[in-house]
């Protein structure tokens, strides 16, 4: 496995302010998506949150650990997002926190772990399966390539950058699914030809990460 | 102040701070009965905590007003939650909510099916009980039009909502403890069906926009509260089919005997007039009976909207004497009042 690069708190903050960005971005779209199958306010409160996240991280030093960084973030997320993306992404970013702890900083394999820990996260609150149509359908092949890329013995960004792909793909594979989680369960066929707001936000997510590793780097 | 013109005329200042300023005007009206503490984002009664009472707490997005603020006080909820116009309230403020009103007795949390407002409700109850209250939680989920299955997120919580508040509101009155305030919640729930029809859609304040088109002489059937599209699209019927319609979905899935005694609540969804309500109540009223049905309560306004939206939905709840009398108690609250 590559593990060259160790990953810092600094990297974790621009990550951060890279989603925020592109939630901000996307937020239009995002809330188009959300009015196609659920209620129209996934960009308003994705971007709510990460912006609230930004405030939350400034007030942090350079000597934070990352873990704590990303228990700040999944903290804040869920006392500002709402909704049932609140509790997702909160517990996620947790759940990654915790597996990191508290050390100073991080390889390219204990990243895997703390993705993969996210997303277990997500899955236990949400019991989303994959192809229940949600954002489960984007994270888990970003976090399945991840990690083949790294036993094929690629770097911490080349991995990334597959990961991203995959989350884009997985996003855009939620179109032809029913969703039978979350509010656009209750359209049952209906939701079938709309790609999933949740899975969208996370690729953004995923894609913000491959982005502040590369500029680390 | 220039106002933004895009296709919504509201009564605005400003959209991101629409729930702050109209709770800030709930409490200016109804300061007898309940505060606004804007801090916690809760609306709580004014005399809480009351020593020794069960104590109700509930909440869920805005937009369906008066859910949930409008029916806080006396005989009725003891604090209300309000998030985001259709987005979940958080964790703390539940758990805020949880302790202003905690008066030693335990709080039961009545939480609408909805994916956000389950797992929100759930961080909350757990922190709650961390701190040594005793919280039980009851779920609504009357709405028949979504099929409760493995395939979906399972029935929401509409009408009922406002029925399960009342009922279990008199209950604790009454001096029931936490585990039979919160049964007869989950009683309420089991005997009531939902089914809604919207002849419009709604415009949330944040976006400006109707959330879907639904053309002239087209009916979206099978809506929930939040402006989501139903499961089907059909042509605009008469009054009298959509009361049809109506009872025909909910007694069909209650299943309810030959002559039981029934409360019909008719629901306006924001924008349908109480004229035209009436109007569908009747319909529903005669179709009740025709299958056999016996209404001797009712309920018929608009006390679970979507903003804006025209249509209405219909709760059918099987009363047994316990409900009816809980029914009848008094109840003191913005919303609803009657009784002493």
């Amino acid at each position: 496995m590559a593990s060259e690069i160790a990953v810092r708190a600094a990297t974790i903050t621009t990550w951060l302010e890279e989603i925020a960005i592109s939630v901000e971005a996307e937020r239009d779209h995002l809330t188009q998506l959300d009015a196609a199958i659920g209620d129209g306010d996934h960009g308003v409160n994705m971007s709510r949150g990460f912006e609230a996240v930004g405030k939350a991280v400034a007030g942090q030093g350079d000597s934070v650990p990352p873990g704590q960084l990303l228990i700040l973030t999944g903290k804040t997320l869920v006392s500002t997002v709402g909704g049932a993306s609140g509790p997702l992404w909160g517990t996620a970013f947790r759940r990654a926190g915790r597996t990191l702890g508290k050390e100073p900083e991080f390889d390219a394999a204990q990243l895997a772990d703390a993705l993969d820990a996210a997303v277990a996260g997500v899955q236990e609150l949400g019991a989303a399966e994959p192809n229940d149509k949600t954002m489960v359908d984007a994270l888990l092949p970003a976090c399945a390539v991840y990690r083949d890329g790294l036993e094929a013995g690629d770097g911490i960004e080349k991995a990334l950058e597959a990961a991203a792909e995959a989350a884009e793909e997985g996003a855009l594979a939620t179109v032809p699914l029913q969703a039978r989680k979350g509010r656009a369960s209750y359209l049952g066929e209906r939701s079938i030809g709309h790609q999933d707001p949740g899975a969208t936000s996370a690729a953004l997510i995923i894609a913000a990460l491959e982005r502040a590793v590369q500029r680390a780097g | 102040m220039e106002v933004a013109t895009t296709q919504m005329k509201k009564l605005l200042n400003d959209p991101a701070e629409v729930v702050k300023e109209s709770l800030t005007g709930l409490a200016a009206a109804h300061g007898d009965l309940l505060r606004y503490d804007a801090d916690a984002q809760i609306v709580v009664r004014a005399d809480a905590p009351i020593e020794g009472k069960v104590a109700l707490v509930s909440g869920g997005g805005s937009g369906h007003e008066p859910l949930h603020g409008g029916f806080v006080g006396k005989g009725m909820l003891d604090a209300a939650c309000p998030g985001e116009v259709f987005t979940s309230p958080v964790p703390e403020q539940m758990l805020a909510a949880t302790k202003a009103v905690d008066g030693g007795a335990g709080v039961v949390h009545i939480v609408k099916n909805y994916t956000g407002d389950v797992m929100n409700f759930k961080l909350a109850a757990e922190e709650a009980a961390d701190e040594g209250i005793d919280v039980e939680s009851v779920l609504i989920d009357d709405d028949v039009a979504v099929q409760d299955s493995l395939y979906t997120a399972g029935r929401r919580g509409v009408g009922a909502t406002v029925l399960a508040e009342k009922i279990a509101g008199a209950a604790a009155d009454r001096g029931d403890e936490v585990a039979s305030v919160a049964a007869i919640a989950k009683r309420v729930n089991e005997q009531a069906r939902s089914y809604g029809v919207a002849v419009s859609s709604c415009i949330p304040p944040a976006a400006g926009k109707p959330i879907f088109d639904l053309p002239d002489g087209e009916m979206e059937v099978g809506i929930g509260i939040h402006g989501e599209p139903g499961r089907s699209r059909e042509p605009l019927g008469s009054a009298a089919d959509i009361a049809g319609l109506m009872v025909d979905a909910v007694v069909t899935d209650l299943k309810p005997k030959e002559g039981t005694k029934v409360l019909p609540f008719v629901n306006g969804m924001g924008g349908t007039p109480q004229l035209e309500l009436y109007l569908l109540y009747g319909e529903v009223e005669d179709r009740l009976r025709d299958a056999g049905l016996d209404p001797v309560r009712r309920l018929v306004g608009s006390y679970i909207t979507s903003l804006e939206m025209a249509g209405a939905s219909l709760t059918l709840l099987a009363l047994d004497d316990e409900l009816t009398t809980l029914w009848d108690a008094p109840v003191h609250t913005p919303a609803l009042r009657w009784g002493e």
